[in-house]
């Protein structure tokens, strides 16, 4: 509490220090803001893309500028008012990154920010070479900014405006970071394969903050059009693009506060450098980037974390919103129709899985009705966790069909999967670390809202969040961790992060709940207790489907087994005949036994 | 277009894909043993042009002022984790591996500069004089993060070329230089279509080096620890290959590749301190086609971008660039398609 009101306390400072800069400091300085402001725009869109979703862009300066010539033309060439401009040059931007970002977002590894550094090569080129830009002198006297008739000339007038816009554009991030969008953005560099269990889509993911981190640099690239009033390829360079990605990570890569904070050390740090430099040799520019570079490169070697991290002992806090208090008078979530006990819920029918020669999985059949535990138990190497993989859609059958309630999902993608209501957990746990439980488990409730960007960033989703939370909070009180609902998933120990992940799970109101290896890792006691909450989600109509190798926690639980050994299915039936069936004893303790 | 002009084009897009040929083959070296996508490739084959020019006008290069410039750096740096590490012992040999054995190629170049040398001179001259550079820059840059991610290893790189081309500016100053061709004249290679020796000797140079440097890669012990490292870093380590040594020895070869791609490329373009992006990343786009990690893909690609720019500069000058690197993309995406990385993309942490 005390820490969110010293935070508050720095806002607020931050805020009346900036609108009285202007009356203190001299035009220069001013003029030193705005480019600070146009730049913390930019690297509020960076820390988004590259902090949050793990995208690192060598091409951000590139959309500065493609905004810029976009409202410097449209200004100049055909007279149109800078103000249709910031939408003409967001629009042209949005959909040169939409194309850009289709093309490019599904690259693996290093090759996406090897991509990137291409057109951030080859935009500013391009100006350099179009005509109807001017090629390199560029586009010269572009109309200033007005309102109302008054032109904002001086540079204390587009001071306002411009942090007016970083305003308004940080409070959108904020909260739209604190949203049912913003919690997937932030789940992103978890995978693929996190995101499709809530139903999530990690290339459509990335490509709205792709396009929102384009938007705003164009918001930024048209400030600059008309605040200094000429544009030319120069600042829209690969360098510069590189010079964004110093103050993100000058700032701290992560934290949108981060923007702010490395846009003012590097400007402020280019500009005494300026004033300096000269006195020492006539190659100033040049001496300033190698310092700059030599900066850079200790930063990276001593610093990764950036100046908020070293702070952090001092700024520590917590980056959501207090939605806690909202819960009790929430309306809560649709709920699916469960269907009737014993009625047929999954059905698998000879399915193979081939890798290459290997058969993995060989014409396995089992059914699973409607409020039954079912355990998949098997030796090492038997096919479960392929089954698995199969059952949720991360691999592709290579024959037989499984149906859901009379659907046909082999086929399926894993979000439409998880979409028809089969929920899954994580043999290695997969959840995010720097993200409350609370979160963690809202995560799940995600297909069962439809808040997007646009109400989370304005902040017109309080309804539905309410909903969201007391769902997640519901289920926390489930699995008895109401207590540690506001720690960090990653401070928990692995038992109780798993019981998160099948939280995570519950908030998505599963028909068909998959476990993979619930028990490993898990004390006595947690054993217990999470065989506690089984038997008590079976009586609510939760069917549950186990794959597990703790055959203690099993037996003891499961209505029905299935027992694989080398990718077949060896037995089918209720635990105490397994437990007497020969070629399951054979399977597990040798031919002798 | 005429088939005639085709030709012509056809021949100058080989010279240009024969020196993004050895260019390819560095980058794909140092990314496969070190995991560093080295775009500053390029401003060391500057680097090697400017010095070949220098010599050739009779003056001395500045690149020995930049050799020991770094060497005195990079021996202080040294010097202080040694003291920090508490292993005092150490430090006479890092003097002398860090201090004193780049310094060596600078002695002759002192005592021999300046006066009216015969071109292998020059040329041998050149290629010591660079090839220091990268190992030392490398050691100071990378060598302290080289557990780092991939992606803070490309950061880093990127900021190493903005650094070098500084440090050319300050060194050589902002003019461009055009040396001299090795050899003159042409010869008719199709009936009305000629081509100069000095194309013909670019081509053949590089052909037969990246042929030296394959045969040394499969056959020398130096090799295989390299190739060995770049298969498994953890058990090259095992078999008692040092990770830090094979580092070394990979960035002296890629800096003597650059010294060649500087003196190739000399006569044939004029060079200023930062023509070495441009370069570099070319080559670059046909390292991307041989995956970063295939030789015979990256000489197809080089191949391809020589071509391809060749053609382009015919169509339109000043686009040429433009569209070269805009071929990356297309690269890149079917080189994604083919590779197989894993199912799920693991985090990277910057």
């Amino acid at each position: 509490m005390k820490r969110e009101l010293s935070l508050r306390f720095i806002a607020a400072f931050t805020v009346v220090g900036l609108i009285l800069a202007p009356h203190v400091f001299g035009r220069f300085t001013v003029s030193l803001f705005n480019d600070i402001g146009m730049a913390t725009l930019v690297v509020l869109g960076l820390v988004l893309l590259s902090g949050i979703g793990g995208v690192i862009s060598f091409g951000q300066a590139a959309f500065v500028g493609i905004a810029a010539y976009a409202s410097a033309w449209l200004n100049t060439s055909l007279g149109f008012s800078p103000w249709l401009g910031l939408f003409f040059a967001v629009g042209f931007t949005a959909t040169s990154a939409l194309i850009i970002g289709a093309l490019t977002l599904r690259l693996g590894g290093h090759y996406l920010p090897l991509s990137t550094i291409a057109w951030g090569l080859s935009v500013p080129l391009l100006f350099g070479n179009i005509a109807a830009l001017g090629r390199h002198s560029g586009i010269i006297d572009i109309a200033p900014l007005q309102i109302g008739g008054w032109e904002l000339l001086s540079p204390v007038a587009a001071f306002y405006v411009i942090w007016a816009l970083v305003g308004l554009v940080a409070i959108f991030c904020y909260n739209l970071l604190d949203s049912r969008t913003g919690r997937v953005l932030r789940a992103v560099r978890g995978g693929k394969v996190l995101l499709a269990s809530f139903g999530a889509d990690i290339f459509l993911a990335r490509l709205k903050l792709f396009v929102l981190s384009a938007m705003i640099a164009a918001i930024a690239g048209w400030l600059y059009a008309h605040v200094n009033r000429f544009v030319s390829p120069a600042p829209f360079s690969l360098h510069a693009s590189i010079e964004y990605v110093f103050m993100m990570v000058v700032g701290g890569i992560a934290d949108l506060a981060g923007a702010f904070a490395g846009a003012t050390v590097v400007i402020a740090l280019r500009s005494v450098l300026q004033d300096v430099l000269p006195i020492f040799s006539d190659y100033a520019a040049q001496i300033q980037s190698v310092v700059f570079s030599i900066l850079f490169i200790l930063l990276l070697h001593h610093a990764r974390g950036g100046l908020l991290k070293v702070l952090s002992p001092w700024l520590e806090r917590k980056p959501v919103r207090n939605k806690v208090g909202w819960a009790e008078t929430a309306s809560s979530l649709k709920r699916r129709d469960l269907p009737a006990k014993g009625a047929p819920l999954l059905k698998v029918e000879g399915v193979v899985k081939r890798f290459r020669g290997l058969v993995a999985v060989n014409e396995v059949s089992f059914d699973i009705s409607a409020g039954e535990i079912v355990g998949l138990i098997g030796p090492n190497g038997a096919g479960k966790s392929t089954m698995f993989n199969l059952l949720t859609g991360t691999l592709p059958l290579s024959g037989g069909r499984i149906e859901f309630l009379g659907t046909e999902i082999s086929g399926k993608s894993q979000k439409e999967i998880a979409l028809m209501g089969i929920a899954r957990t994580f043999q290695h746990v997969k959840l995010r670390p720097q993200m409350s439980v609370l979160e963690n488990v809202a995560l799940g409730a995600h297909a069962r809202a439809s808040s997007g960007f646009l109400r989370g960033g304005l902040n017109l989703d309080s309804t539905e969040e309410a909903s969201i939370f007391a769902e997640a909070r519901h289920q926390i009180s489930r699995i008895g961790l109401s207590q540690r609902e506001l720690d960090n998933a990653g401070s928990l120990p692995l038992g109780l992060q798993r019981m998160v992940e099948i939280a995570r799970s519950l908030a998505s109101d599963p028909m068909l709940l998959i476990l993979d290896e619930p028990a490993a890792g898990l004390r006595k006691a947690e054993k217990r207790a999470l065989s506690d909450l089984l038997a008590r989600l079976r009586e609510e109509g939760v069917t549950i489907l186990i794959v597990e190798h703790d055959m203690e926690f099993v037996m003891n639980l499961v209505d029905r087994l299935v027992v694989m050994n080398f990718g077949t299915r060896l037995f089918e039936g209720d635990p105490a005949a397994a437990r007497a069936d020969c070629g399951v004893r054979a399977a597990y303790l040798g031919e002798a036994a | 277009m005429s088939w005639d002009i085709a030709m012509i084009l056809t021949v100058d897009g080989l010279g240009a894909a024969s020196i993004y040929l050895l260019a390819g083959l560095g980058l794909v070296l140092v990314f496969s043993v070190t995991r560093v996508i080295f775009v500053p490739f390029g401003d060391i084959a500057v680097f090697g042009a400017l010095t070949l020019a220098y010599l050739e006008t009779g003056r001395i290069p500045p690149t020995i002022a930049l050799v020991a410039t770094l060497a005195a750096l990079t021996v202080l740096v040294e010097i202080v984790r040694l003291i920090r590490q508490g292993t005092h012992a150490a430090i006479p040999r890092t003097v002398l591996n860090w201090g004193l054995l780049p310094l060596l190629p600078c002695l002759p170049a002192m005592l021999l500069a300046g006066g009216d040398l015969p071109t292998y001179l020059t040329v041998l001259l050149a290629l010591a004089l660079v090839v220091p550079i990268t190992p030392l820059m490398a050691r100071l840059v990378f060598h302290p993060i080289a557990d780092a991610s991939v992606l803070v290893l490309l950061i880093a790189a990127l900021v190493m070329h903005f650094l070098l081309s500084g440090l050319g500016l300050l060194f050589f100053g902002p003019e461009g230089f055009r040396t001299q061709p090795f050899l003159r004249g042409a010869i008719e290679v199709l009936p009305g279509i000629t081509a100069s020796y000095q194309i013909l000797l670019m081509i053949g140079a590089s052909l037969v080096l990246a042929a030296l440097f394959f045969v040394a890669f499969e056959r020398t012990m130096i090799g295989k620890a390299l190739r060995a490292t770049a298969l498994n870093r953890v058990g090259a380590q095992l078999v008692g290959i040092r990770p830090a040594a094979t580092a070394t020895v990979t960035f002296c070869l890629a800096s003597l590749l650059a010294g060649f791609v500087g003196i190739l490329i000399a006569p044939a373009t004029t060079m200023y301190y930062d023509s070495g992006l441009a370069i570099g990343l070319k080559a670059f786009v046909g390292a991307i086609i041989g995956g970063l990690s295939s030789y015979p893909l990256t000489a197809l690609g080089s191949l391809a971008v020589g071509l391809l720019e060749s053609f382009a500069s015919f169509w339109n000058g000043a686009m040429k660039d433009v569209i070269v690197f805009s071929l990356l993309i297309p690269a890149l995406l079917v080189r994604s398609h083919f590779s197989t990385h894993a199912e799920d993309d693991a985090e990277e942490e910057v």
